[in-house]
């Protein structure tokens, strides 16, 4: 049992990291430009693409490197000559712009590498398992999934919150214009918010890329959870983003290791509903058949009750 | 290079308007199965493997003198995309329709395929299913249209249950399973026959997990791990399969697998991982080192044009019955063709005899239980470079894998 705990533990915090990786990124961007990215899990997507096609020439490592440095400047550039003109028009161009996006970067990904799984490996050099927990082993290439997410969520929060471009991008968050006067180049702020947004959640597809499919429904396998996440967490809030991912990672691992069902709560009221009816049936799921449509429960219920998020101030 | 370029283009066109006039000359058969998404993997394999039974049909003067043409169409493992594929297909000429992968789909289909013939008499529409094995389809929903050549769930069920029933040291089993009409007839089955054939059986573990949208299966192996499971069975099929073997190599989890597809694309590389030597077992219709010189030459044809080795001998075995079924129809008119596959019985592609029951249109041939791991010198062939490959340990012949149907076929009154 104890086993079960500490391993559920490790997989849940790896995976609400590797959400957080992106719904950062998203999170940011929503909070400058009030625009909700649905293009973003499709950076992600590029990520590992890209990450795949380097590593083939280069190695993984550079690919760690070069992948999200691409990515972040096509999301750039996206924003520079895409977004941006766009935006004179307001907020619903802008959600159809990156909707269609997309569809765009999903049918080019295709194009390239094909609708079939590419065989992105994991870099021999982390392919052992690091420790072991009872008899169960954790692959270091998963150990490294997770430092690498938090480092990069550190040197985030640090950025952000104690150095003078921090102060601009929070300021340039509410106050666009005020910034602007005192002499900053806000769209140029914008540009790079969004840049390195994309750049994020492609760092997160390359190392997701190994681990997880590198395919080209991998965007939209991800994609819905991203917004569970930023609307749980709070639109704009980084630390809401943050919890709301660890939250959804535990809550999504651990449903899947618990086998409790109506069944079992109602056990102790000798009460059953007669065979062979629908209420038998739902009697019968467990959790764990439920566990992926949790976090979209945990989303119509934080939206019911507190419409802001978990730690968001302003209205969804 | 300029002039070349020109002769090369100009040899294309002429290439081209020949295979164009060909074209008429066809037997189109649709190929509808994922080609994206889930499932992609299989479902491109299978599309290679049929062109490539066609090419080799094709190039011994066809059927009727006409050519045998694969298409291929992405129903993205999708009930409902299926039939707008199927109607496309219709619409594009082919009057035979062959799927395989997910049950869900094929009961759309088979659904889909008697209305349409009802509805359009002399433009009926043949339906081979290659591998959506929920024993329903030719049970209690039964189609006249419909004909399948992998053995259904329970037989393949009754002979891995068969096959473990003397193994004492197995006390404890896990069952995981996709959540739809598939992986629920397995887990009935499994239950069913473990009860029957060994009670002392603890079933430890009962999951259905959604149908080919998992990416990590960590959480799932931690949870068999917890169990205490020496044993796992599973129906999982494609990257449910592979990615389930990837996690328990990367966990180190070490039980013996019964299995009914551990050879999906990226299995044998999984299996190789976590060290189980001869302790993944799958019941299949062959398996490449049956000592058949017939298969093995065709083996060996596929693997060196393609880096995969055969993973539907059921294929073979439904293009040349259909081939078959033609050229004694003398036509390719499906309702003539359907009388003649109605009882047909015929030599399988791994050695043995097969025949199409009439009762329900269920083909029976012999089964093989198989174990992955390393080979003898007289194995040749390994999957996935890893150099382990796939070792028959069991044989049922084809009376032994009969079993009773409740299908009351409707036939067409003609």
């Amino acid at each position: 049992m104890l086993e079960l705990v500490i391993i559920s533990t490790l997989n849940g915090v790896q995976y609400g990291m590797l959400l957080f990786l992106m719904a950062s990124g998203l999170t940011l961007i929503f909070s400058m430009m009030g625009v909700l990215n649905f293009a973003h899990a499709s950076f992600y997507m590029l990520g590992a693409f890209f990450g795949f096609q380097i590593s083939r020439w280069l190695g993984f490592w550079p690919a760690l490197v070069i992948a999200p440095v691409a990515v972040g400047g096509i999301g750039a550039l996206v924003e520079r000559y895409g977004l941006r003109n766009v935006h004179r028009h307001g907020h619903v161009p802008e959600l159809l712009f990156t909707f269609g996006l997309a569809y765009v970067i999903e049918e080019v990904v295709q194009m390239i590498w094909g609708k079939a799984p590419v065989d992105f490996r994991v870099p021999s050099l982390l392919d052992f398992p690091a420790f072991t927990v009872f008899a169960t082993n954790y692959p270091a290439y998963k150990l490294f999934m997770l430092l690498t997410s938090v480092a990069i969520f550190v040197v985030l929060f640090i950025i952000l919150r104690r150095t003078r471009i921090g102060l601009v991008v929070q300021a340039a968050l509410t106050h666009p214009h005020m910034v602007a006067h005192l002499g900053h180049n806000v769209p140029l702020v914008f540009m790079s918010v969004f840049g390195v947004g994309t750049a994020l959640a492609a760092v997160a597809g390359v190392i997701a890329g190994p681990a997880l499919v590198t395919q080209s429904n991998m965007a939209g396998l991800l994609g819905p959870i991203l917004f569970v996440v930023v609307v749980v967490g709070g639109l704009g809030s980084l630390a809401g983003a943050f919890a709301a991912s660890l939250l959804i990672g535990l809550v999504q691992t651990f449903a899947v290791s618990v086998n409790l069902s109506m069944a079992d709560i109602f056990a102790f009221a000798h009460f059953t509903p007669s065979p062979g009816t629908i209420a038998r049936d739902v009697w019968n799921v467990t959790l764990a058949q439920i566990a992926p449509i949790l976090p979209y429960v945990l989303l119509v219920l934080v939206l019911v009750l507190k419409p802001t998020g978990l730690w968001g101030t302003r209205e969804t | 290079m300029g002039r070349n370029l020109l002769w090369g283009l100009a040899a294309a066109a002429v290439m081209g308007s020949i295979l164009s006039a060909k074209a008429q000359e066809t037997i189109k058969v649709a190929y509808i199965d994922p080609l994206s998404g889930g499932g992609a993997s299989t479902g491109e394999t299978g599309l290679k493997t049929y062109q490539f039974i066609a090419d080799q049909l094709n190039a011994k003067g066809g059927v009727l003198g006409k050519r045998i043409e694969i298409v291929g169409y992405d129903n993205k493992l999708n009930p409902q995309e299926s039939l707008i594929q199927a109607q496309k297909a219709i619409d594009a000429g082919a009057r035979v329709i062959t799927q395989g992968n997910g049950s869900a789909v094929a009961a759309a289909l088979t659904d889909f395929v008697a209305k349409y013939n009802d509805r359009n008499p002399g433009k009926e529409v043949l339906y081979l299913n290659y591998a959506a094995v929920d024993p329903v389809l030719t049970n209690e929903k039964c189609n006249y249209w419909h004909f399948r050549f992998d053995a259904n769930a329970d037989i393949k069920m009754e002979a891995l249950t068969n096959y473990l029933k003397p193994s004492t040291s197995i006390k404890k089993v896990y069952l995981i399973n996709q959540d739809y009409s598939f992986g629920q007839a397995v887990r009935v089955a499994a239950r069913r026959m473990l009860a029957a054939k060994r009670p002392d059986i603890q079933i430890v573990g009962d999951e259905l997990h959604p149908l080919q949208k998992i990416t990590d299966f960590a959480p799932y192996v931690a949870k068999i791990k917890a169990s205490g499971a020496d044993t796992i069975i599973t129906g999982n099929w494609d990257k449910d399969i592979s990615l389930l073997l990837k996690a328990a190599a990367d966990a180190g989890l070490q039980v013996d697998w019964y299995t009914y597809y551990a050879d999906a694309p990226g299995g044998p590389t999984a299996i190789k991982q976590t060290g189980l030597n001869h302790r993944v077992f799958q019941v299949a219709e062959g398996a490449a080192n049956i000592p058949n010189a017939p298969s093995q030459e065709f083996e060996r044809a596929l693997r060196a044009k393609y880096d995969f080795g055969l993973l539907y001998p059921r294929a073979v075995n439904e293009l040349r019955l259909l081939a078959a079924a033609i050229a004694e129809a003398k036509s390719t008119d499906p309702l003539k063709i359907a009388a003649k596959l109605e009882g047909m019985k015929f030599t399988v592609f791994d050695g043995g005899e097969g025949f199409m029951r009439a009762d329900d249109h269920q083909f029976f041939q012999p089964m093989y239980i198989k174990s992955f791991g390393d080979l003898t010198t007289n194995e040749p062939f390994d999957e996935e470079k890893t150099g382990w490959g796939w070792r028959v340990v069991a044989k049922v012949d084809t009376p032994d894998t009969i079993l009773p149907t409740v299908c009351k076929m409707k036939r067409p009154s003609t």
